[in-house]
């Protein structure tokens, strides 16, 4: 078990920065998500955890022990570190028992130990069953299982995980992050999770840290990241959120504030108590704060979105053309020529 | 996508001129070649075999086969085992220049390779201290011996060997050998545990590869291993048809029976391996040098220079000096320099000859195999043709096969006049290039079919239903796509036929020799630097071809060349 800590660390691959100057803390036993659309810098900023790359730049402990730094750099077989790989990495030429015992026979442990720690393994992953099995006689779900015990038996003091459901159809995924969840309560080791789901990051997650162009843009809970974007980036991002421009009326308290947006008057939360009226701000909006109502914001239907319990609808404001918003609905959108007018029920001034 | 194969009459002209093409020179010589073997005219195969194999000479000559090639493909093994490794895992500097290295000795032919190193370890050679040392300094040289065949083999196939391995490890994805440092497992570890493991059927099937090239060489047992008295199969066949002539086609006919099965017995190994090896395609990222060697860098660099160096510069750098002394034996002094073994092997009509036959044979045979394989690999690739999919691996026979073999089957098959024209082949130029036909077409059609894999089908699709004929197809649709492999595979069935001694050593006559043969019979002469003359301007053009091939790499798909990752 241990605390990670991230200082100033960069990596740049041939003359292209894939991370730059990335701070991060995490306490031991938290469950992290690296958050972000492909190309960002996770995997990269995990496999420096892992000790497969060096840095370029920064410091990287793992407890209170240097693992990386420019000058100095500890090898991924000296980490104690788990990883669970997108595609399961499993070793195709050894039975899932083999797999899993694999780690620890190379460190000489003693039979019996080997024995007793794979078959508990085994057992929490419920795979006791196939331990004779090749990996290619297993389905995707199973072999992240194994993938799962691999780790476990080894007592890591961190687990880091690419992307581990990207391979799974939908309903696995559900069933597979139930299993995370009870595999992070049970090891109480520190988990650095990557993946560019956020639905998967928000069900796992102590706190998230959402990542773009090779920087940390956010680094919060999960409510926080939602709810309290920092940053126009990660309020669009998360939640695939709008950002509306509006103009301050009044400011009421230290966490409120009134905001006019195209013609209409809103009560918004914030933390900015600097905030004067006549300021010019952007709101971070998610599409369920929006309610189609008699009054508000005045939009005509550009489109309506059939999604199974509800409808997507995207409107175009009357007065700007250039500002859409979209709504979340039980009934069905009205006609496409029809006026529709728009409350906001809720939103963040960035 | 067959929907139009009935409809369109030029589908069948070209099945039917492909077909005639493999009949006539692929399956008709070889197919004759085994009914007179195994049904002979007079007497009956068993007792005639039982005879041959009876013979002391024969059964050393099968003896020294399986031990030349056994140990040299283990060897080669080792070679390419520890390239393909140091190449693909680690961080070893200047990759490029050291694969270089390592393909010289398979980019210039057995011969040369045979010759220049002759030249290297000869009496009189650079390394004349080094054996005195080791006290290898008799009266002949050292590679006249089992040992020298050994040696010159195991090099001069390490470097398919190195190709093959290479791919290999390509198959195993990252993240398997992260998997392991992560569970503890040290470069080492990693190496025995996993890699070496998952290495097995494309070890064993390198081995194979290595032993089906060697029992096949010529170049390298004949010039080192006849003077040595150590006869493979391919140098008997080749001394029993030189001194007797086609009077014993039938007893050479069951010496390549032999030589056959055992080409079939490394083939079928290297087929089974790789049909049971397809389970391991994964994903999980490509290899990219996972082990640092750290301290160890320098020195693994220096061996490896210094190896490379040795097997494939130095006996090249023997090979010019000897080319320029005007004769064997004399000292390499500013005084004694000469061009006149150069101007001999220009002017000499013997040589001027050869290089102008050579010349010819390689560009008429790459034209002709690249005429053909555009279609054949047209059918076989893009219309799944069953007929033409069947016709594609018989072509692969004469190619896969020993030289020596398809030498014999060409003389069995073309040494009484043609019917209707009454016209023998045999001890015309056209013997030789009807067996290049032969040999050739599988290795040009290689970089075509490659490439025609990578051609998006619903492009050819498209062309059908607007209702192009398959001619028009291949012309406006195709061949600009492919147009670039197969020049890459005209060029390497030209470098092929150019530098090529095993078919025409048995098919030769006077005014119709090959280089290849020149260079041979001017060292078995005595006339080492008239050979090594025309052996350093053939490693020129050699040389040559493949800078021009590898400048134009990108422009092609990958698998075009073999020696591209
Ligand atoms: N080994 C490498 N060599 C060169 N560039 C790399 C390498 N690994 C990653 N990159 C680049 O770094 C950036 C970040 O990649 P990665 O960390 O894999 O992103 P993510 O996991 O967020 O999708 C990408 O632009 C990628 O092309
Ligand atoms: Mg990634």
């Amino acid at each position: 078990m241990a605390s990670i800590k991230i200082n100033s660390v960069s990596k740049i691959f041939d003359n292209v920065a894939a991370l730059k100057d990335i701070n991060l803390e995490f306490i031991d036993g938290e469950f992290i998500s690296l958050l972000g659309p492909s190309g960002c810098g996770k995997t990269t900023l995990l496999r420096i955890l892992a000790g497969f790359e060096e840095v370029s730049d920064g410091e990287v402990f793992i407890g209170k022990e240097l693992v990386s730094s420019k000058s100095f750099h500890v090898l991924p077989e000296k980490r104690n570190i788990g990883m669970v790989f997108q595609a399961y990495a499993l070793w195709p030429h050894m039975s899932v028992w083999e797999n899993v015992a694999f780690g620890l026979k190379i460190q000489k442990n003693d039979k019996k130990l080997i024995k007793k720690k794979v078959e508990e393994a085994l057992e929490v992953v419920g795979l006791m069953e196939y331990q004779k099995r090749k990996p290619s006689e297993l389905s995707g779900g199973q072999k992240q299982r194994v993938a799962l015990a691999r780790c476990m038996a080894m007592e890591p003091s961190l687990i880091l995980f690419d992307e581990p459901l990207a391979n799974l159809d939908l309903n696995l995924r559900e069933s597979m992050l139930e299993e995370f969840k009870n595999f992070h309560k049970r090891l109480k080791c520190t988990m650095i999770y990557v993946t560019h789901d956020q639905g998967e990051a928000m069900a796992l997650s102590d706190r998230i840290a959402v990542m773009g162009n090779g920087t940390v843009m956010q680094l919060g809970t999960p409510q926080e990241i939602y709810h309290k974007p920092v940053s126009e980036e990660v309020a669009k991002f998360v939640g695939r959120g709008m950002v509306v421009d509006g103009v301050v009326t009044k400011n009421i308290t230290d966490q409120q504030a009134e905001v006019m947006i195209l013609g209409e008057n809103f009560i918004f939360r914030q933390h900015k108590t600097y905030l004067n009226t006549g300021d010019s701000v952007k709101v971070s909006i998610k599409s369920e704060d929006l309610r189609i109502s008699s009054k508000g914001i005045a939009t005509k239907v550009i489109s309506g979105i059939y999604q199974g319990n509800s409808w997507s609808i995207l409107l175009e404001s009357i007065n700007d053309q250039t500002t859409m918003l979209k709504v979340n609905s039980f009934d069905a959108p009205p006609k496409e020529t029809e006026v529709v007018y728009i409350e906001i029920k809720d939103g963040w001034i960035i | 996508m067959m929907r139009s194969k009935t409809r369109d009459p030029k589908v069948l002209l070209i099945l039917f001129a492909v077909s005639l093409y493999i009949l006539l020179f692929c399956i008709y010589p070889i197919g004759k070649l085994l009914v007179q073997t195994i049904l002979p005219p007079t007497g009956d195969f068993a007792s005639l075999f039982m005879h041959v194999v009876g013979e002391k000479t024969v059964q050393k000559a099968i003896y020294h086969t399986l031990d030349a090639s056994l140990i040299s493909a283990f060897f080669s093994l080792i070679i390419g085992a520890i390239f393909a490794f140091l190449i693909t895992l680690t961080d070893i500097r200047n990759k490029t220049i050291l694969v270089f290295l390592l393909l010289i000795p398979m980019l210039i032919p057995a011969q040369i390779t045979a010759v220049s190193w002759l030249e290297l370890v000869s009496p009189s050679g650079p390394l004349v201290n080094v054996l005195n040392y080791f006290n290898l300094q008799g009266a002949s040289n050292p590679l006249y011996s089992r040992e020298g065949v050994i040696l010159l083999l195991s090099i001069e196939h390490a470097a398919m060997v190195f190709l093959a391995l290479r791919a290999g490890v390509y198959t195993i994805p990252a993240n398997v050998i992260e998997a392991a440092r992560s569970s503890g497992a040290t470069p080492t570890g990693t190496l025995f545990y996993i890699i070496l493991p998952l290495m097995t059927p494309f070890l064993i099937a390198g081995l194979a590869l290595a032993f089906v090239a060697s029992i096949g060489n010529f170049g390298i047992p004949a010039l080192l291993g006849i003077p040595g008295r150590y006869l493979v199969l391919s140098t008997l066949i080749y001394q029993r048809l030189s001194s007797f002539g086609p009077s014993v086609l039938e007893s050479v006919g069951i010496l390549s029976i032999i030589l056959i099965l055992m080409a079939i017995f490394g083939l079928l190994v290297q087929y089974i391996v790789n049909k049971s090896n397809k389970t391991q395609m994964v994903e999980g990222g490509k290899i990219n040098t996972p082990f640092k060697l750290g301290r160890y860098r320098l020195a693994v660099e220096v061996a490896s220079w210094s190896f490379l160096l040795f097997v494939s510069i130095l006996p090249l750098i023997a090979l010019i000096k000897t080319s320029l002394v005007p004769a064997l034996g004399m000292d390499f002094s500013l005084e004694n320099l000469t061009a006149d073994n150069f101007i001999f092997a220009i002017k000499n009509d013997v040589s001027s000859r050869a290089f102008v036959n050579s010349t010819f044979l390689g560009i008429v045979t790459a034209l002709i195999v690249a005429l053909f394989s555009v279609p054949f690999a047209y059918m076989s690739v893009i219309r799944k043709n069953k007929i033409a999919n069947f016709l594609s691996m018989v072509a692969d026979a004469p190619f896969a096969l020993p030289g020596i073999v398809l030498s014999i089957a060409s003389i069995i098959a073309f040494i009484r006049p043609l019917p209707l024209v009454h016209f023998s082949l045999y001890n015309t130029i056209w013997i030789i290039f009807v067996a290049y036909l032969a040999r050739f077409l599988a290795f040009g059609m290689k970089p075509v079919i490659a490439s025609m894999m990578q051609i998006d089908k619903s492009l050819e699709e498209a062309a059908q239903t607007v209702g192009k004929d398959s001619f028009a197809r291949i012309r406006y649709i195709i061949l600009p796509q492919i147009l670039p492999s197969v020049m890459a595979g005209a060029v390497l069935v030209f470098m092929g036929a150019f530098n090529e001694l095993t078919v025409s050593s048995l098919l030769w006559s006077v005014d119709n020799e090959t280089l290849g043969v020149v260079i041979y019979n001017l060292y078995d002469e005595g006339n080492a630097t008239g050979a090594a003359a025309i052996s350093i301007l053939t490693v020129i053009v050699t040389l040559l071809i493949v800078s021009i091939l590898s400048f134009f790499s990108r422009k092609l798909p990958k698998g075009t060349l073999p020696w591209q990752a």
